[in-house]
């Protein structure tokens, strides 16, 4: 039952994190930004879900698996964004600065 | 309606509009991108379908490889798409009504298979012949035994557009130096690749994987090199490397025949052997797979590629 609840709690947690990037995606004004919002999604978000779903299965081969999803995730996705942020300051885009 | 269709009809819709917005998009760009993001999509569809060989297939090789080799054509082209600003009403509505035709004749033929007669199909089949042929994934022994012949000419078709890979001219240079950060993902991801088709090779014979999908986890890897600046993407040069891309289809053709000379017909393995002739097939057909994708992704002939003996040197000067 307190697992229930809890998986549950991070479950919802994880998707509210998951739109909060999206928004962020559509939202915000440039590139650099849009990399923030994704990293949310990408790292938090993931792992509330995650851990909501290893609560659920319990001490089992799938627990394992979402954990290996999970190392998976924790080294490829801070990965990807710094190569895109990279890439992109390589390539001499600009952030977009407040001008008043 | 039943309530667990409704994920499944979420899948299908966002199937069909991105579909849609790949083919709409003017920017070739987002276009490629997008087809990605739907080859990904399928891959969860076939999933969804309890078709985990196909999913892993769609996964690697639809969305990944295919993906990485649109975007390097992508970055050789000029980038812009000028044509289609210019397409003219008439040709927009005939793609429009041959697109129409098109679904409703899959429509139409979806139909007739979901309500005919119930028939014997073709899994039963396969799955009554499964303990004489040497494997116990009946996707493997369809490809490998039951219609190795199949798996053959689809090997030579890997091939032969490699082939046609290296008649294009040579290679393009790798992309420049990445940072520090991808190094270091590089060193623990590309072993863990290896290991991982080499198990997804292994486990073929019982579960979903095969040499297919090994080849392209492993192409995958060289391809990752390759973005890390090491150009040969793990590739071997000359005439080591010639080898490695016959190896798949020559191997095959070689048992092939073997089984012909031995009294068997051709591709008919002895049952007592089926197991181990199917490894075998399934290992060279691996490195082919794999040799021949990160081929086609560094995009041609490299230096190393002339250099397999004083003839071949010769001649190339010569020409």
């Amino acid at each position: 039952m307190i697992i229930d609840i809890l998986s549950s709690i991070l479950l919802l947690v994880g998707a509210a994190l998951g739109i909060v990037g999206g928004i962020g995606i559509h939202r915000f004004p440039d590139f650099y930004t849009r990399l923030h919002a994704i990293g949310i999604t990408d790292t938090l978000s993931a792992l509330m879900i995650l851990l909501g779903l290893a609560l659920q299965a319990g001490w089992s081969i799938a627990a394992f698996k979402l954990a290996m999803i999970f190392v998976f995730l924790f080294f490829t996705s801070p990965t990807a964004s710094h190569a895109l942020a990279y890439a992109a300051q390589h390539s001499g885009l600009k952030p977009k600065l407040d001008q008043k | 309606m039943n309530l667990t269709l409704l994920p499944d009809l979420l899948l299908a819709g966002m199937l069909i509009g991105l579909a849609w917005a790949v083919l709409n998009s003017d920017d070739l760009r987002r276009g490629v991108v997008l087809f990605i993001a739907f080859g990904l999509l399928l891959a969860i569809v076939w999933a969804r379908l309890l078709a985990p060989d196909l999913a892993l297939a769609e996964a690697a090789i639809g969305a990944g490889l295919s993906g990485a080799l649109l975007l390097v054509a992508l970055r050789d082209g000029s980038g812009g798409d000028q044509r289609s600003a210019k397409r003219s009403t008439l040709n927009r509505w005939l793609i429009d009504l041959f697109v129409l035709v098109m679904t409703c004749l899959i429509g139409w033929v979806l139909w007739l298979t979901i309500y005919a007669e119930p028939v014997e199909r073709l899994a039963q089949l396969a799955n009554a012949m499964l303990e004489r042929s040497g494997v116990s994934n009946p996707v493997t022994a369809v490809l490998l035994n039951y219609r190795a012949y199949d798996t053959l000419l689809e090997l030579v078709v890997v091939l032969a557009a490699v082939l046609g890979v290296l008649v294009v001219g040579r290679e393009r240079r790798g992309y420049r130096e990445p940072g520090p950060v991808f190094h270091g993902l590089v060193h623990w991801l590309v072993p863990l690749l290896i290991v991982t088709a080499g198990y997804l090779l292994w486990v073929g014979a019982h579960a979903p994987g095969g040499a297919f999908q090994a080849g392209a986890t492993l192409a995958a890897a060289g391809i990752v090199l390759r973005l890390a600046g090491y150009d040969a993407a793990g590739l071997p040069d000359g005439r080591l490397l010639r080898w490695l891309l016959v190896a798949g289809t020559g191997v095959f053709l070689l048992l092939g025949l073997g089984m012909t000379v031995s009294g068997g017909g051709f591709l008919q393995y002895p049952e007592a052997w089926s197991g181990s002739l199917i490894l075998v097939i399934e290992v060279a057909a691996t490195a082919s797979i794999a040799a021949a994708l990160v081929l086609a992704y560094r995009g041609g002939r490299s230096d190393g590629w002339l250099l397999v003996d004083e003839k071949d040197k010769n001649r190339e000067i010569s020409s």
